[in-house]
This record gives structure tokens, sequence and C-alpha cells, in this order.
């Protein structure tokens, strides 16, 4: 017998017999419609019998021109079309926006507002990171956990109800400030559910933390090493389970951010368990930032929540039927909006997907030139292909979920 | 006359290709540097690699459509050090009749997707880009929709069997 002719026969000879696994490459198409990919991705798997050789994400299926509309309104119609963006956690884009305006016009808001934009968007990243949990669970085919995230998330929208009159889509920050002070109820109901939601944690994590299955699925699957993640531009919970500490509430404190104390989680592989842990983990400082911005805001009292710089403040509407001065205030942001100086700005913000930035171009006048937003779920869905050649099909799931790309923000 | 406003990326600029720094500004603190477009790929490489610089992250590239100047289009390219924790944004400005600039990709992987969106939206070419595809829009989708002059009201064809 000769030497073996190639690797195959090789394999064949050596009584290896894995090789004769091998089969003729396949194409499967999975969405853009099918239950794990949330409606609006789809992905074209090249296969080996089970093993993905390569892999093509398709996106735009939700794009609906997030930028040529906010190109023809004024500063003021792009916040409700911010909150579509992450719809997970629509107040966190409501404060990247509303921040990068702010720093085009070198405004700085009272420090009520401050507490009330964090408060409110940490109960936004808590929810948004429930939903990423349970919905990662559910698509592992366990309904329970998922059952318990949900319920979780839906206390916390409870509270965004009564904070901003909305569960969703709330529009609650403004341009220089926010839309109304802490409601009378709130802090008694947040004393009331936020024990609830930390039980329903320690149940979750009871379900799966430990599970074995949920373990095996999660363990070493979807790694992207620390360079792969700086290469690729990849932020927030996905860069921090591979080990870097980048949490821009930290490395650049925005709103009082350099008040509070709260740790910044981070992993060591980078795989979908240690994102999965970071994120729990997230979810337990920004309860533990919601208490705080409660103490403080108790500590404030009532008082008024915007700017007092006129190109802004919208007026009490009680004095616009009785002064006109006022009137006419508010006939100029209605008819025209608020004028922003020409020139250009940067800002990001830490939101639950990761670096969240609004660069604005304007030219001094009531229409903005442009709202570029860069979004993170789209710059961390790039690299999946990298995350998963050579996976086995299976590992396509629980990746996808981790990476917690939301349409709206993606396709824009 | 270009200053460097105190920043490192922008000194570090200065002092190694003062040449192809057109101009610089830093407007609400974010320093920002025109560029060369010729010169792209050779300044993008010293951020990155430059001790001093270490901008391991493009963490954003987009278009300005600046309808009535020429040359029309900014690029814009914005860097952040992880380790230095400093930004800095860069912009290179392209033609209308011709509106090349170089890929990024070979650099920054991350550029893949943003160049195709660029591309998609503005009509940007960029060389040396691996897969220049549209991404957000579909393939048959005539124009690009955020460029000035493209009516916000404007409807596309049908497409699909019926043609």
């Amino acid at each position: 017998m000769g030497e073996p002719k190639n690797a195959r026969a090789a394999e064949a000879l050596s009584g290896d017999t894995r090789g004769d696994l091998h089969t003729e490459h396949q194409l499967l198409n999975v969405g853009p419609s099918h239950p794990a990919t949330h409606g609006t991705v789809k992905f074209m798997i090249e296969l080996d019998g089970e093993t993905i050789v390569d892999l093509e994400v398709q996106v735009g299926y939700l794009h609906r021109g997030f930028e040529k509309e906010c190109e023809s309104g004024s500063w003021y119609h792009v916040i409700p079309y911010t909150d579509r963006l992450n719809y997970n956690s629509a107040i966190l884009a409501n404060q990247g926006y509303c921040l990068a305006v702010e720093k085009l016009l070198d405004l700085e808001t009272p420090e009520r507002c401050q507490w009330l934009s964090v408060l409110a968007g940490e109960l936004s990243r808590v929810g948004d990171h429930l939903t990423r949990c349970g919905a990662a669970c559910l698509e592992l085919a366990a309904m329970t956990p998922f059952r318990y995230g949900i319920e979780a998330r839906e206390l916390i929208w409870d509270l965004q109800e009564i904070l901003c009159g909305a569960r969703v889509t709330s529009n609650y920050l403004r341009i220089g400030g926010v839309k109304h002070g802490l409601p009378d109820e709130f802090p008694a109901a947040c004393r009331e559910l936020l024990p609830k939601v930390r039980a329903l944690l320690v149940d979750f994590e009871k379900v799966v933390t430990r599970n074995r299955i949920f373990v095996d699925r999660l363990k070493g699957t979807g790694i992207l090493s620390k360079q792969d993640c700086l290469r690729y531009a990849v932020t927030g919970p996905m860069l921090r389970a591979a080990g870097v500490p980048l949490d821009l509430r930290k490395q650049e404190p925005y709103l009082v951010y350099d008040e509070i104390d709260f740790d910044v989680p981070v992993g060591s592989v980078g795989d979908n368990y240690d994102r999965y842990l970071v994120c729990l983990e997230e979810v337990r400082q920004s309860l533990r930032i919601v208490e705080q911005c409660l103490e403080q805001l108790e500590r404030l009292g009532p008082g008024p929540v915007d700017v007092k710089d006129p190109r802004v403040r919208w007026p009490a509407k009680g004095r616009v039927f009785s002064d006109t001065e006022e009137r006419i205030q508010q006939f100029k942001l209605v008819t025209e909006g608020p004028r922003v100086p020409a020139g250009e700005a940067y800002l990001a913000i830490e939101s639950a997907n990761g670096e969240l930035g609004f660069y604005l171009v304007s030219d001094g006048s009531a229409q903005p030139v442009k709202v570029r937003c860069r979004p993170p779920s789209f710059i961390n869905l790039a690299p999946m292909p990298e995350m998963l050649r050579g996976a086995m099909l299976v590992d396509l799931i629980p990746t996808f979920d981790f990476i917690n790309m939301v349409g709206g923000e993606c396709d824009r | 006359m270009v200053d460097d406003f105190g920043s490192t990326a922008l000194t570090r600029l200065l002092e190694h290709c003062t040449d192809a720094v057109q101009a610089t500004h830093a407007q609400h603190g974010d320093a920002t540097a025109t560029i060369a477009a010729p010169r792209l790929v050779e300044l993008l490489r010293f951020l990155r690699d430059d001790a001093d610089c270490a901008f391991e992250m493009l963490t954003d590239l987009t278009v300005v459509d600046r309808l009535g100047e020429v040359p029309r289009f900014e690029v814009v390219y914005h860097l952040y050090s992880v380790a230095k924790n400093q930004r800095v944004r860069l912009k290179v400005r392209v033609p209308e009749g011709d509106p090349v600039v170089a890929s990024a990709t070979a650099l920054y992987p991350s550029a893949n997707w943003m160049e195709r969106e660029a591309f998609d939206l503005y009509g940007i070419r960029f060389e040396g880009h691996p897969d220049l595809r549209r991404i957000l829009l579909y393939e048959e989708f005539e124009g690009h929709p955020l460029r000035k002059d493209y009516p916000k009201t404007k409807r596309q064809p049908l497409i699909g069997p019926e043609g």
C-alpha cells in the first residue's frame, strides 16, 4: 500500500471515520421570518453536515429611513424616532440624542434632570437585558425562565409607565430637560417593585445559570476574542465579556454617572456564557443605580426639570394663555423649532448594546443637516460570521441572541 | 494655519505629516482634522500604530452631503482609543463626479459594513473594499436616498416577478 493520496484517505486509513461524515456543502436560508431571527434578519449558511462553513448575514429588512426623516423635521421631531431605534431600551436612545443636541447648544441641564435621565435610562437598560436573557432561554427551548424574565420586565415597565406615561416608546426626555418631574407615587412603587424584580432574578438564576443544558449550549460558543472585538469596534456587554472593562459611563462619565457607585462586570473568555453573566450582573448594578437616583431625587425634592435657556425651554401650559412673551415662545418652538448653532458634535453613551453615538451636523437653522446614529446592534452583528465559522448550526441561536441585534436600531 | 488644540492625536498627526492635514478644529471638544483624501489610509495606519495615539477602534464611519459645496461629500471617520481613552474625528472631502475614497477595511474590519452603508445610502465608492454591495436597501433600489437631492417623497419602481 502506497502513501495516502490526501487527508481524507489518510483519515480513513487510520481508522478515523470522521472524514466520511463530510457531506456535499448545502446552503441553508434562515429568515427573514423565522422565530429565531426576531423577524428581521436573514442568514445564508453554508453547511457541511451540521458544521457552519460560512455565513452571510443580511440586514436591512426594517430600514425605514431614520436619517432621512430626521433631516426633514425640526430638532425636536427626532426624539420620538429615537424611541423606535432600540425599542427595548427606548429611553437610552432619547438620552443619547438629547445629550448630543445639548452638546451642540453648549447646555448643561439642572442636576434634577440629570438624575431623572439616569433613573429612566437605567430602568430601560434593565428591561433590555431581561428581554435579551429571557428570549435567549426561550429560543433554547426553556419557557419558564423566559416567563420570569418577562415578568420582571413587566414590573420595570410598570415603573416606566408611572414615570413617563408609556411603557415602551416613552418619549420622556427633552432637549434641555425631561418631560416632567418625579410623580408622587413613583418612590413608593419603586420600593415595592424593585425587591420583586430582585426575587424574580434569583428565580431566573436558579433555573438557568447552572442548568447543564443551558451551560453546555452557551459555554465556548460564539467566542470573539478581545483583539477581534476591538478590530470590529464591538462594544457593550460583548466587549466586556471578552475582558475589556470599557463602559462609557465610567470611561467618559456623562450626566451624573461620576457620582454614582456601581461596578463594571467583565468576563474572561468572550463566549456566550460570559455575555450572559455580564448582562445579568449589569441588571443588578442598574438596580443599584436606580436606588441611588431615587435617593438623590428625594433629597433634591420637586423643582424645575428643564434649563432656563429660551432657545429650547417650553413654557408652562398655563402661562401660554396668559402671558404674551410665553405665547410667542411657545409659537416659535411649535412652528419653527429651536435653532441650533452651526457646527458638529459626536456624543456617545453606553446603551444596553454598547456605544450608542449620535453625530449631529447643524448649519444654524431649525432643521438638522445630519443626524447620524452610530448603531451598536449593526456594528456588533458584523463579526457574526467570524464568531460562527466552524461551529455547529445550533450555536447560531444563542450567539445571535447574545449579540442582541434589535432590528429598529440595526436597520434604522 | 492648523492648530492642534491640545489634542494628542492632532499633535502627533501634525508632527508626522503636516502636509496632509488641511484643517483642524475642536468644536465642543471634539478634535477634528480634515485630511487629503489620497493620504487617508497612510494616516489611519499611523493613528492606529503610533504608541501615543493607539486608536484600536474605528467606531463610526459616515458621510455628510454638503450639496452646493465643492467637493460635495465629506466622509467622516470617528476613531477611539480604549488604551488612551481619546477620540479623534477625521474627514476627507470627496468630489461629486468621482466619489471614490480608499477603503479602510484592511486596517479596520469594522469599516466593512459601515462602508457598505455609506455606499448604499450616499453612493460613495470605497476602493479596495472586498464586497461593496448595498446593505440596508435592496439591489434594485435606484439612487442613493441620503443624498440631499434625493426627494423624500420619491417612490421606487415595484420589483418582483410582475416587474
